[in-house]
């Protein structure tokens, strides 16, 4: 079934900010020259953590697999360049805790020498899907519109969840970020390509691509490449700027009509969400064979000389894409990665690129001014009206702040995107997602401790049970040594060589006594 | 390279809690300003009495509790309780009647409870209650409005009322003052007089009181000025006007001579001003959509009943105090369903 008047429903809440995206929109500085090391954190996606297959001092080749999935959620790493692995190790990573994590250091050889790729398929139509998700698994791709979700795994929505609709997102509604815009207006064929593969390995009966009314070129672009490809049920919708209008929910909602249950996921309501890159990306493992190495970064921010957008090579230090844009200005401030609204501040700039690296917005003090103090809650329920997952934040943050995790838990606390449009909204200007995020790491904590509670009871349970048994069963095995003995000693009477030597006692007692009888006849007889 | 770590989202936050106190109180300029032209100056010296009391209150207490000063009277709530406290009492309350509510309000009410945000009950209205049974004959002794008050007092002479409990030569409490026109209303139908013979006496005006009726006017306009610039949402003054129109409508279809038309309970007392800018504190109101139809209609309902059938001429007070504590319990039955919620439609 087709989904009509696609684009026509809304979403509760949201906020309308300046999207400053003018700054970098439609602007390409280039592919970034690769520097000489390349540090290529193993965990750049949500899942299990990628194991080296590489060792140190080994050579490996551009596109060469050098960590690869263990678990099914999961993605490999390959090498962006050819090189030598000089380290795994530690090493700093962009992460909102700012700790390390292991890394593959690559010594950049100059030579970019590919290695043997897989052929390309374009007569993907004629395939298998699974050997398409294969390819997409191979290739490395993950949701690259900044969650890094494992694509391969988005697509192996099993056969009893078939797909009506498949969306992509291009509505890229964080402020300043422009990357997704430049990739549809310049690479939009591209894009398309990706959706006729996914199309093919969803089996989904339609594509809506959602796209926000501030990027008229983007919508433009896409239009003319969907016309051109001839692909049927594929629509390029327009939908308003509003954010969060590009959350996996709520452009569901906008375009479908349909709600992404409560702790479920699109496939549930037979809808796939992928985003623009990500379908780009799609397209070079098919129909090039290409894994994904490198993305489109918006650099950005007026702490930045030259805004616009770099495609740069995974590994790649950030203050090395920086100098790419022309470097800081006097009014850098803040290095924000991810946009202004659900990014996150790096204390450092020599961090690499990963494949969820959208954004890197060097914010002035007027851009991102240092916090204020927060004031008491007033409870006036602005945040409620601004929740795009329809909560009462005022009472989650009550009940957060009171360390109630059962309440919140109550009040749906992880149905929270975590938009941050409480927190922009609200005029004593608590930073409420931040309580959101504690409630829930606090949650998760206490369901692991209960859990390995719950473990250790079953444990000792399952020891006393068992020493029980043991106990029971040598108990039993006893009894049945003593019944044994029991029943021989009652059978004791009848004892056959006792009876036997009775027997024999009394038979000569009684041929004596024939004997005896015999030789007092012979006596009286003779 | 060291960079300051700040926590999304950034930017410079569009409000604030000044901005939402300070919008709260030029909403009430105009309605001030009409309680001014009709009763005179003693409203005035009230708002500067209550005004000073709450600011020193504030900063006293939050020196005791050892938290900062400075926020917290920057932020107005103190002066928003202060405005709305003065403006409900008789323009020529004594002044330490004006001191002793404020300092209940701030004290006991607000910060007892811990401060700004914490307080269950409204501190203006807890105030004015506290002081409505401590004095009842003092608080019940209005003045007339301007158009008919035959001796208006100066500024000077209202001054010494207030300051010295003293009048001038030739008047006495009795000849400046006059019931308000619910407590006038109810007591004729006591003497069981009917509504068309009580509106022959010129008190009266084309829908409410004379005077009172404008001055609600003026106080609806700030309270539209709120729901314009988003600093209220038009649930609970809807819910609780069309609570007591509907209550008192109903009566008055069934008795029109001995109950009130409903416009007259509309723009008479402390209606207007309680659906708008009483009610509509966040702090001690219900906060969810559904809850505050609910708050706000069972506020309008309460007012008509004890009105009718209470014990005091006005009610919005008491009204929105018992509101008050049903408040948790209505959010807590009122929660709205949340996006994707596995509910029927929704399986």
């Amino acid at each position: 079934m087709i989904t009509k008047n696609p684009g026509s429903w809304d979403f509760h809440g949201g906020i309308h900010r300046p999207d400053c995206k003018s700054m970098s929109a439609g602007k390409y500085l280039g592919k970034v020259p690769l520097p000489e090391t390349l540090v290529l954190p193993l965990q750049q996606h949500i899942g299990a953590m990628a194991e080296p297959t590489v060792k140190v001092g080994d050579q490996v080749l551009k596109g060469q697999t050098i960590a690869r999935v263990t678990e099914y959620i999961g993605a490999p790493i390959h090498a962006p360049t050819s090189g030598t692995v000089t380290a795994i190790e530690e090493h700093p990573v962009p992460h909102p805790s700012g700790l390390s994590a292991p890394c593959i250091v690559l010594q950049v050889d100059g030579k970019d020498t590919w290695d043997e790729l897989p052929e390309p398929l374009p007569y993907f139509d004629d395939m298998d899907p699974s050997l398409l998700r294969e390819r997409i698994r191979w290739a490395g791709i993950v949701g690259l519109g900044g969650a890094a979700f494992p694509t391969s795994v988005k697509v192996n929505h099993g056969p009893d969840r078939p797909i009506q609709t498949l969306v992509v997102n291009g509505a890229e509604c964080e402020p300043y970020i422009t990357c997704d815009d430049l990739l549809m207006r310049e690479q939009a064929d591209r894009v398309v390509e990706g959706i006729k593969v996914l199309l093919y390995v969803v089996d989904a009966e339609e594509c809506l691509i959602g796209i926000e009314d501030n990027k008229p070129e983007a919508i433009a672009a896409m239009r003319k490449a969907v016309a051109e490809s001839g692909l049927k049920d594929v629509q390029v919708v327009q939908v308003p700027t509003r954010y969060p209008m590009g959350g996996e929910k709520q452009l569901i909602k906008v375009l479908t009509g349909k709600e992404v249950p409560s702790n479920g996921i699109p496939s549930e309501i037979g809808v796939i969400c992928v985003n623009v890159a990500t379908a780009a990306a799609v397209t070079d493992a098919v129909m090039a064979g290409r894994p994904l190495l490198s993305r489109l970064v918006t650099v950005t921010g007026e702490g930045i000389s030259t805004p616009g957008n770099l495609e740069v090579p995974f590994g790649v230090a950030m203050s090395h894409v920086i100098e790419q844009a022309g470097g800081y200005t006097d009014k850098a401030y803040k290095l924000i990665l991810g946009g202004p609204m659900m990014g996150f501040t790096l204390g450092d700039d020599a961090l690499p690129v990963t494949k969820g690296s959208n954004c890197l917005l060097a914010a002035s003090r007027e851009e991102a001014p240092p916090p204020d103090k927060a004031r008491p809650c007033i409870r006036c329920g602005k945040c409620m009206d601004a929740c795009p997952a329809q909560l009462l934040p005022q009472q989650l943050y009550w009940y957060a702040r009171a360390r109630d995790f059962e309440k919140t838990q109550e009040y749906n606390l992880f149905d929270c995107i975590e938009c941050g449009c409480c927190s922009w909204v609200c005029p004593s200007h608590i930073p409420l997602v931040q309580y959101y995020r504690f409630a829930k790491t606090e949650t998760w904590a206490l369901e692991k401790e209960k859990r390995q509670a719950e473990d250790a009871r079953r444990r000792h349970e399952a020891r006393v049970e068992r020493l029980e048994r043991l106990e029971r069963e040598r108990k039993a095995r006893l009894r049945q040594k003593k019944e044994a003995l029991q029943k021989k000693t009652a059978a004791g009477g009848a004892d056959p060589k006792k009876a036997a030597v009775e027997a024999a006692v009394k038979r000569v007692a009684e041929k004596k006594a024939r004997q005896a009888e015999a030789e007092k006849s012979t006596e009286e007889s003779s | 390279m060291k960079l300051p770590v700040h926590t999304s989202p950034y930017g410079s936050l569009p409000n604030n809690v000044t901005r939402v106190m300070g919008e709260v109180l030029l909403a009430l300029v105009p309605g001030i300003i009409a309680l001014v032209y009709y009763f005179g100056w003693g409203v005035l010296i009230n708002i500067g009495i209550a005004v000073t009391t709450a600011l020193a209150a504030e900063a006293g207490v939050l020196r005791l509790r050892k938290r900062p000063v400075r926020p917290a009277l920057t932020d107005l709530s103190a002066t928003v309780t202060a405005v709305l406290l003065a403006i409900a009492l008789p323009p020529l309350t004594p002044w330490w009647m004006t001191v002793l509510g404020v300092l209940f309000a701030i004290v006991m009410v607000k910060h007892l409870y811990g401060g700004l945000g914490y307080n269950p009950f409204n501190p203006a209205m807890a105030a004015y209650v506290l002081l409505l049974v401590s004095f009842p004959v003092a608080m019940t002794q209005w003045l007339p409005p301007v158009l008919l008050n035959e001796h208006p007092l100066s500024f000077v002479q209202t001054l010494s009322a207030i300051f010295g409990g003293g009048l001038p030569d030739h008047l006495t409490w009795d000849t400046i003052t006059s019931a308000t026109p619910l407590d006038a209303m109810r007591e004729q139908l006591k003497m069981n007089k009917t509504i068309s013979e009580i509106a022959q006496n010129p008190m009266w005006g084309d829908f409410g009181a004379r005077g009172w009726e404008w001055v609600g006017n003026w106080f609806l306009l700030g309270g539209l000025f709120l729901l314009w610039r988003k600093v209220i949402t038009w649930h609970i003054p809807f819910a609780m006007i069309a609570g007591l129109l509907l209550a008192s409508g109903l009566f008055w279809l069934f008795d029109p001579e001995s109950m009130p038309f409903p416009g007259f309970h509309l723009f008479s007392g402390g209606m207007i001003l309680g659906a708008f800018f009483i009610a509509t504190d966040p702090v001690t109101a219900a906060t969810t959509s559904k809850g505050r139809l609910v708050y706000g209609f069972l506020i309008g309902l309460t007012v008509f009943i004890i009105r009718t059938w209470g014990g005091y001429p006005d009610a919005v007070a008491f009204a929105v105090l018992l509101m008050n504590m049903a408040a948790p319990t209505i959010d807590y039955y009122t929660q709205p369903r949340v996006f994707g919620a596995r509910d029927k439609d929704n399986a």
